[in-house]
């Protein structure tokens, strides 16, 4: 029988497999950041353990660091203390490390791709669940806990019961102005939170082949909201002209012995999946949020759901503690929702891609006079690419603030964060309670939806404002 | 890792699902560098609310969480399970959990314990007419217990004999260190290296 893109993967790093245990996987890169491998490191000197294999590892700073006055010591002596730390383990150990003021510098899921270090068929680690994000080239990529990012920086392996494989499948065109995030919104409205647990989710279809690199990573960066580990979508032309010439891709004839074998690991037609999902993408329209988890979103022309609406009594719950939350009542349009922040960001939306798209919809507008909006990009190279097209006057002249790159606002750990009671539009991926700032409420949304949002201080596509103003 | 093989205690009855890990630990407590002190973070935003189940005085001493579906979404920070630890619980259970919380609870010790919704009501309603009730999670007999009854749960024979024994799993790997060293010798060269500027 045939086997699926991840079952090939995952059996191409078998180190040992015995009876009654877990496989033991071998991984071939490890992204390390300064939030969840400080513990880490110290297991290691505990047990006067060396990291096994420096060079599949790198680090950056991301999660904690400022995104203004980059230049400057950090202000928070616990966040100061705690990327010291980061880099006193990166020296002690030898791993690479591109810190807060290198031009490598970003968001791990950023920096990978964009080094060209993730590539198709790889098994990519790190301590962060939107690893998922490096799955866009055909890796088998998943996020762990501190416990694990030790296991690996001893020995490189990974213990795992392998995944159950689910097939989502999107058929037919996105429409004119409906984007990755909107679909991948839609697919964890459509299976929820927890209906990816246990698999790995490849995403197919003629939608997903028609999406650049850009957009297959905001796809699989959000598998995990659908409760899945990992998502994965198989390497293609896209995937090769992205990673041909990045400073490590290979090169000469080890490229064509790398896409010799990246062609060989597509899904084969007699492989069958343990659960396959079918979405249509020529009905899908602009989605955004509305509750307080990614799988709580509507199609933003719709209403703020009624929760007596849901049969099963926890969702019924669920949304009724969403909408106290939220400060939201039961039948509202979502466009009447106004918000006083807009973050355009993260390791879901804050790529070059996702800047442009904003820009083209701020280019001659203004951003209302009630919203304050964040850029901020997901790299150091993603700002200096921005900046030498311009995107960067763009979002000044529309009254945005460009800011350094990092997670940012995304999780609300330095200093970007909501004050109580406020209320973003946000192109990251979680709408906890929260997760932005203490009694901050989000909204997931596009780039696009984002930008036509900060112009218009309500939830709105692009397409809102060329109405306005004709 | 301390060897788990019996708990008895005292249950918190937490009628919520979705429980993320954001609610669990906010991102602000994870600038700490030690593994230790997180209890105060625990739901630090929910216990605002003095009538939060947590805050009940008989609920103080409790060592077993039980809540609803898919606890321990989102981010797969481990001070999620450090802080309920910390903070004294030795086991939750949920109908369905997140699958990176699950594995990091296994790892640091801390048992997930998995049984159908009706059962998780059922401890919900007993724990909340009788709040000194005691309910039992064997790991040896793969039982939870409580009143006058017995319900089994499901792991898996690695993860259970690790947990029995409080086995280190980089320890056990290292027992296979031939194994990896023989893979690694036939890993193809366009494979990339980080430390390989080129």
């Amino acid at each position: 029988m045939g086997r699926t893109l991840a079952e090939k993967v995952w059996d191409a790093h078998v180190v040992r497999r015995a009876d009654g245990e877990p496989d033991l996987l071998y991984i071939d890169l490890h992204l390390v950041h300064e939030v969840t491998s400080p513990q880490a490191f110290d297991g290691l000197r505990a047990a006067g353990r060396p990291v096994r294999r420096t060079d599949l590892t790198i680090a950056t700073e991301d999660h904690n660091i400022p995104t203004i006055e980059v230049d400057k010591p950090i202000a928070d002596p616990v966040s100061r203390e705690q990327i010291a730390t980061l880099r006193r383990n990166c020296a002690e150990f030898g791993v690479r490390l591109h810190p807060l003021g290198d031009v490598e510098q970003g968001i791990v899921h950023v920096v990978g791709p964009q080094l060209g270090l993730t590539q198709p068929g790889m098994t990519v680690v790190c301590g962060d669940s939107h690893t998922s994000t490096h799955g866009a080239f055909g890796a088998l990529a998943f996020g762990m806990g501190t416990s694990e990012v030790e296991h690996v920086l001893a020995t490189q392996t990974l213990p795992l019961k392998p995944f159950k494989t689910m097939a989502v499948t999107v058929d037919g065109r996105l429409p004119e102005g409906v984007t990755a995030k909107d679909l991948i919104l839609a697919v964890i409205a459509q299976i929820g939170t927890g209906g990816g647990q246990g698999y790995v989710l490849e995403y197919r279809g003629e939608a997903i082949r028609a999406l650049s690199m850009e957009g297959r990573m905001t796809i699989c960066n959000m598998s995990i909201e659908a409760g899945a580990r990992a998502g994965m979508i198989a390497p293609d032309e896209t995937t090769f002209a992205f990673l041909s010439g990045r400073p490590y891709a290979p090169q000469g004839s080890d490229w064509d012995d790398a896409v010799a074998w990246w062609r060989t690991l597509a899904t084969d037609d007699d492989a069958v999946f343990d659960h396959e999902v079918v979405v249509d993408a020529t009905t899908l329209t602009p989605f955004v949020t509305w509750g307080t988890n990614p799988g709580q979103g509507a199609p933003i022309a719709s209403t703020v759901p009624d929760p007596t609406s849901y049969t099963d009594p926890m969702d019924r719950a669920a949304a009724q503690r969403a909408l106290d939350y939220m400060g939201l009542r039961a039948g509202m349009p979502l466009r009447d929702i106004a918000v006083d922040t807009v973050f355009l960001g993260s390791c879901t939306n804050g790529r070059l891609e996702d800047l442009r798209a904003a820009a083209g919809v701020l280019e001659g507008r203004h951003v209302a006079g009630s919203v304050r909006m964040l850029v901020v990009p997901g790299s150091v190279r993603v700002r200096l690419a921005a900046e030498a097209e311009g995107l960067d006057r763009v979002f000044i002249a529309a009254g945005a603030e460009w800011r350094g790159a990092g997670c940012s606002m995304c999780l609300g750990m330095n200093a970007d964060q909501l004050a109580p009671g406020e209320r973003s539009a946000s192109t990251s991926n979680r709408n906890f309670e929260g997760r932005q700032g203490k009694g901050g409420r989000t909204h997931l949304v596009s780039p696009q939806v984002a930008a036509a949002t900060a112009v218009l201080g309500h939830l709105a596509s692009p397409a809102d404002l060329v109405s306005q103003e004709s | 890792m301390e060897p788990f093989v019996t708990q008895t205690g005292r249950v918190v009855p937490l009628r919520r699902s979705n429980v993320d890990t954001d609610q669990i630990i906010p991102a602000v407590y994870l600038r700490r560098v030690s593994r230790s002190g997180f209890e105060d973070g625990l739901f630090v935003s929910w216990r605002q609310d003095p009538d939060f189940v947590l805050n009940r005085p008989e609920r103080a001493g409790a060592t077993i969480l039980v809540a609803g579906p898919d606890f321990g979404i989102g981010s797969s920070r481990e001070h999620a399970v450090w802080a309920l630890q910390n903070y004294g619980f030795t086991v939750v259970v949920s109908p369905r959990f997140a699958d990176i919380f699950r594995s990091n609870s296994l790892k640091g010790g801390l048992l997930t314990v998995e049984l159908p919704a009706e059962q998780v009501e059922q401890i919900w309603a007993a724990t909340e007419a009788d709040p000194t009730l005691e309910v039992t999670v064997d790991l040896a007999a793969r039982e939870v217990r409580w009143a006058d009854v017995a319900v089994p749960f499901d792991l898996d024979d690695y993860s259970r004999w690790r947990l029995m024994e409080g086995l280190d799993d980089i320890g056990l790997t290292l027992r296979h260190e031939p194994d990896i060293t023989e893979f690694e010798s036939s890993r193809p060269s366009f494979l990339p290296r980080t430390t390989s500027v080129s």
